[in-house]
């Protein structure tokens, strides 16, 4: 090791420190913008070593500059490009794609490594495994990301895509990984066995992720992202980077526990939500229902009152408010009921959004301060205490039969709207959410049902709380 | 710089158990920006393709660094440049007046 290699070392764990500071300050929202600069720069400042490091070896070509400057060049103008332009709506397909890209390029390093040292080095079972899991583990995620990107977007139907034979298609595909897989390890040099992994892992992604209801993608998101850190921290063991070792295990272990959280949030194991088929895929589906239940409809002016008059209001967005980009007409009546001295707050359930923390970010987005938006262990005990809670767009998280064994949210956890004074739901339609059974807050005698599209109802609601407090 | 085997499973592991405690303490208002913060982290491939294209003598090299370097660019711009854009947007207090609440290019 050279003087300058030893320096570089240090800049890389340096990185690597900056990188574990950076997401420690993400422990509050006061601190957060400051970690992500210190993790920022700390990248900069790899990438600065690295180059330094490139051209101390001199083994690169003239050529070698070329595609990597181009390359990067390229690189970094889309991603700089999709994130100033991305509509925080769309949050979870770019997400989606920066995992794509990463699991991409990981299994790209272990391919190309191969590659590399075919006929030159031969590669011991210490570079051969990591890669095999590197090229299997990324290339899944590549597609896999794509798909889901691909239906978050509606450019795929956001149901679940089943075909027949899928469980077979899947084993054969896992068994022709795992053989490749395999090959690959006892023969690195054979093109046909890397080919055979690569393209069953490329095909497994596809056929992982279609069958995966698009309400179900908070879940999928979370796992991808633990993947693409796996294949990351993988392509570290084969390029013997422990930098690589370091940033791809903290990305693994943040996707693993996000992962946890959504599908506990979701009441479902995160192998139930992979085997898919599950929900419509989308909380809109206009089923009218007809049950024998006495629903209690009200209109703009009675919902008015109700909240003009109250002390306190409780607010539970859910993902149809996001879908119908309401998040800055509500944000607009909040402001109306607080300035009339009403005390306001938002009770956010883990799976409000496409993404876990999504609805936050839509709320951070039409200027609601953030000590305002409560998680469910927070606001659950407040609901008692609130003169009316407001949901909008949220149905299965309210939906008080979860607390009964028994029926297909047993057991979920739960905002506790059923225990505010009053609760006002403004809604399309009595169609059934994900969970595909009848809401009984609905039905409950303390609840007005106001019909309406949540940007039109939440503009009226607006327009008739101002006239009411002049 | 060459690890050992063991060496290398070391860090993986106690990364592997830092990263869980650290991230465990975020709050869930900010799990969106810790997601795509994370994915900016590992946008680190970066590097690796660096390396990688560095030593690259032929066609399948240089194609496959290009590919490489590209996709670890755009993750790493993207991923820290929306990152903070988000973040930008969670403030203790509304920030007032409410003018047009339009995001674009609100980024700086």
């Amino acid at each position: 090791m050279t003087g300058l290699q030893t320096i570089l070392g240090y800049v890389y764990l340096a990185a690597g420190a900056c990188f574990v500071l950076g997401l420690h300050l993400m422990n509050s929202p006061a601190t957060a913008r400051r970690g992500n600069l210190l993790s920022a720069t700390a990248m900069a400042a790899a990438v600065a070593a690295t180059v330094a490091l490139i051209v101390d070896n001199g083994t690169i070509t003239a050529t070698g500059w070329i595609v990597m400057l181009t390359g990067a060049a390229l690189g970094a103008s889309a991603g700089l490009y999709a994130a100033r332009t991305v509509q925080m709506t769309a949050m979870p397909q770019l997400v989606s794609l920066f995992n794509a890209v990463g699991g991409g390029a990981a299994a790209l390093l272990a391919v190309n490594h191969l590659v590399q040292n075919r006929g030159v080095t031969e590669l011991g079972a210490r570079f051969t495994v990591p890669a095999a899991v590197d090229i299997l583990v990324g290339a899944v995620t590549f597609t896999g990301s794509l798909i889901a990107a691909g239906k978050l977007q509606s450019i795929l139907p956001g149901r679940p895509i089943v075909f027949g034979g899928a469980r077979v298609t899947n084993a054969l595909l896992a068994l022709c990984f795992g053989a490749g897989g395999v090959w690959l390890v006892v023969r690195p040099d054979s093109v046909a066995a890397l080919l055979l992994l690569l393209t069953a892992a490329l095909i497994f992604g596809v056929t992982m992720v279609l069958p995966i209801g698009g309400a179900d993608m908070p879940v999928v998101i979370s796992l991808l992202n633990a993947f693409t850190g796996t294949a990351v921290a993988m392509a570290g063991f084969v390029l013997d980077q422990a930098v690589l070792i370091v940033a791809g295990a903290l990305v693994g272990a943040s996707g693993a526990i996000l992962t946890k959280l959504m599908a506990d949030a979701m009441n479902r194991s995160i192998a139930n939500i992979v085997v898919g088929g599950f929900g419509t895929g989308d909380d809109t589906a206009a089923v009218v229902a007809g049950g024998g239940a006495t629903v209690h409809a009200v209109s703009a002016d009675d919902v008015a009152i109700q909240l003009a008059y109250a002390s306190k209001v409780i607010i539970v967005p859910g993902y149809g408010l996001a879908a119908a980009q309401a998040q800055h007409e509500l944000a607009d009546l909040a402001q109306t009921l607080e300035d009339h001295g009403v005390r306001v707050d938002y009770a956010i359930h883990p799976v409000a959004g496409r993404m876990p923390g999504h609805m936050n970010v839509l709320l951070a987005e039409a200027n609601v301060p953030y000590p305002l938006m409560k998680d469910l262990e927070e606001i659950n005990p407040e609901f008692p205490h609130a003169d009316v809670a407001l949901v909008i767009g949220a149905n299965d998280v309210t939906n008080p039969a979860a607390r009964r064994p028994g029926n297909a949210i047993s057991g979920m956890p739960i905002l506790d709207v059923d225990r505010a004074k009053r609760v006002i739901v403004i809604k399309r339609s009595m169609g059934h959410g994900y969970a595909g059974i009848d809401n009984e807050l609905y039905t409950d005698p303390k609840t007005g049902m106001f019909f309406a599209d949540a940007k039109n109802a939440l503009t009226t609601l607006n327009a008739a709380v101002r006239t009411l407090v002049g | 710089m060459s690890l050992t085997l063991f060496a290398a499973i070391t860090v993986f592991v106690l990364s592997l158990l830092v990263g869980i405690e650290v991230i465990g303490k975020v709050p869930a208002t900010l799990h969106t920006p810790l997601m795509s913060g994370a994915n900016s982290i590992h946008g680190i491939v970066l590097v690796g393709a660096m390396l990688v294209t560095a030593t690259a003598h032929n066609v399948a090299g240089y194609a496959l660094g290009f590919a490489a370097v590209a996709f670890g660019a755009a993750n790493v711009v993207g991923g820290y440049v929306v990152t903070d854009r988000m973040l930008h947007m969670f403030r203790a207090r509304p920030a007032r007046p409410t003018e047009s609440t339009s995001e674009r290019g609100r980024s700086s």
